[in-house]
């Protein structure tokens, strides 16, 4: 019945809805009512009292936490992210464009990333307890110890410097051909690649071997089919639940990897304009930023919910 | 358990991780030059006196790394050790007690994990200043979250057996109940957890300070040593690989470990193994 299928999608929405509304609560809390007093921490030891007191006027601390929490929550909800307290411009502004820089690095990695592992975790399969499982594995349990300032270095290292096949550092700029962008990313979405790569391999060659052990994939066994029809035809199918589940969890944490590879690149994006903010104590920057990475981390979160569900043929066909 | 039984990669990092924290414990003995004194040119190469060769002001590159192993394991096991205890204790608290207090406790680290733990971390170092008591709480605090719901799954499993119960009717409280009947019970599993948490607080820490937000010069961990010498990669000075790869080395040795004590628990349990 499709309206059983709706009503738990709405659920889990509504759920996601609700916990990003608690997550922008314990973003403000973070930033506003940790002991000792924000304007002093911005300002540092030697402000004189008159700074310190401008700044507070500014910020609004005179006017108790709750308000200041429902004046910048009413601000979200209607896209208004506030000013920036060192360039005194609009956050929402100058968030924009860098938003769009990095989800497109963050969407090249996944097209590279996703079908990738999701091949390489079949192949594991196939060839479970012989040399390409073993060579896979093993790669797998190092990259996982790898810092992505590892990798991104490694490459820059070898490819830019020393091959001189790309530029260490990915400049973007606006009216840039897709093309163009395309060979300033492909350092950094390699090392994005590279870091969700062997996590997303893992689990799916465990979803898959998993559904392997089920009776009527040795039914199927018996018929005769080959080994690989098997893999594809049978096991994949009821496995995709879970390997969405995995997909998605590592988008989510490619989301965050991109911080730390668009410092490494120099590449102007979400990540990059957080950690500038941090060091310069902006606190309503570092707000609006850790909060939009939290949305699209939930949202992701969400959508893996979502696509359970619609894979999940018991919820699709109830008796 | 003979020594004969562990497997070839554990004995690798069993010594590799020995090494690390012998480096790192005996460092003003090991470390051939002094941590911030600068005895040479900019990024040379590596030589008799110098053996990774100095860094971006001219300091030992190799007794930078010895000290800074220091450091970065230091921080990395107080934060492990907070939040291994931090999240243990709520963990067990939460099964034991059950009703209201599980509720708030379990939907509060619900809500902590909905946000990535580097960009928390990020929001929090906003405002407070990076030092490394502050470092070891954020972390801590944060990675507690991950150890909470595994001791609260494994507690909850113990909690209804039947030497629990004997305890309870015989008017044990619920602090005997958590320390003396869960507690010895649930080590296996968490014990196993722990070298992977450890190796997460490793990369966090040194996510941080590369970002510039963790440890604070002259002070360095391995974090903040590639900081230092990312801009010499562009010359073609591997000065920066040389931290950034002792932090994969050290994670690896310390998860060869975690990954053998892993497969023991799950044979003893008689799980498949796979």
């Amino acid at each position: 019945m499709r309206g059983a299928v709706a009503k738990l999608i709405a659920q889990r929405v509504g759920l996601g809805l609700l916990l990003l509304f608690a997550v922008s609560l314990l973003i403000f809390v973070g930033t506003q009512i940790l002991p000792g007093d924000v304007a002093q921490s911005i300002l540092g030891q030697t402000a004189t009292p008159q700074a310190l007191a401008n700044l507070r006027e500014k910020l609004g601390l005179n006017e108790p936490a709750y308000m200041r929490y429902l004046s910048w929550l009413g601000g979200v909800v209607t896209g208004d992210l506030g000013t920036s307290l060192t360039s005194g411009q609009n956050i929402a502004a100058t968030i924009g464009p860098r938003l769009k820089n990095t989800l497109f690095l963050a969407g090249v990695a996944a097209i590279i990333a996703v079908p990738l592992a999701i091949l390489l975790g079949l192949l594991a399969v196939r060839f479970r307890g012989r040399w390409p499982d073993k060579l896979i594995s093993g790669a797998t349990l190092a990259s996982i110890s790898l810092p992505e300032f590892f990798i991104g270095y490694l490459l820059i290292y070898f490819v830019a410097v020393k091959l001189g096949w790309f530029t260490s550092v990915s400049t973007v700029y606006d009216g840039m051909g897709f093309g163009a962008r395309l060979n300033a990313v492909a350092l950094p979405a390699a090392t994005l690649t590279l870091v969700v790569l062997a996590h997303m391999m893992r689990m799916t060659r465990a979803a898959i071997l998993n559904v392997m052990q089920s009776a009527y994939i040795e039914t199927a066994e018996l018929k005769g089919l080959s080994q690989f029809r098997v893999i594809l035809r049978h096991a994949f199918p009821n496995a995709i639940a879970p390997i969405v589940n995995v997909v998605m969890l590592n988008l989510a944490y490619l989301v965050v990897g991109v911080v730390v590879v668009e410092v490494i690149f120099v590449y102007p994006g979400m990540g990059q304009f957080l950690v500038d903010h941090v060091a310069k104590r902006d606190v309503p920057v570092v707000q609006a930023a850790g909060l939009i990475f939290a949305a699209v981390f939930i949202g992701l979160n969400i959508v893996a919910d979502v696509v359970s569900i619609l894979a999940n043929p018991r919820l699709r066909h109830p008796r | 358990m003979s020594l004969r039984r562990i497997p070839i990669s554990a004995w690798i990092g069993i010594i590799l991780t020995l090494m690390f924290v012998f480096a790192a414990v005996f460092a003003p003995w090991v470390a051939p030059f002094p941590n911030t004194q600068i005895v040479g040119g900019v990024w040379e190469p590596s030589s008799s006196t110098h053996l990774l060769g100095t860094d971006n002001l001219g300091r030992d590159l190799l007794s930078r790394l010895i000290y800074g192993a220091r450091t970065t394991i230091l921080i990395a096991a107080l934060a492990t050790a907070l939040s291994f205890s931090l999240g243990s204790i709520l963990g067990f608290t939460a099964a034991v007690m059950g009703g209201w207090v599980d509720m708030v406790l379990s939907r509060f680290v619900d809500m902590l994990m909905a946000i990535p733990t580097l960009i928390f971390a990020l929001v929090v170092l906003s405002v407070l200043p990076s030092t490394l008591v502050v470092l070891v709480c954020v972390m801590g605090v944060l990675d507690a979250t991950r150890v909470y719901r595994l001791a609260r799954a494994v507690a909850v499993d113990i909690n209804v057996m039947d030497y629990v119960e004997a305890a309870r009717l015989r008017g044990e409280g619920h602090l005997w109940v958590i320390f003396r009947e869960i507690l010895p019970n649930a080590l296996t599993p968490l014990v196993a957890e722990l070298g992977l948490r450890f190796i997460f607080q490793i990369l966090l820490l040194s996510a941080l300070s590369f970002l510039g937000l963790g440890i604070q010069p002259p002070e360095a961990d391995w974090g903040s040593m590639v900081k230092e010498n990312k801009d010499g990669i562009v010359f073609g000075v591997g000065a920066a690989l040389l931290p950034a790869a002792a932090i994969a080395l050290l994670a690896i040795s310390v998860n060869l470990v975690a990954d053998w004590i892993l497969n023991r628990t799950t044979d003893l349990k008689g799980g498949r193994g796979g």
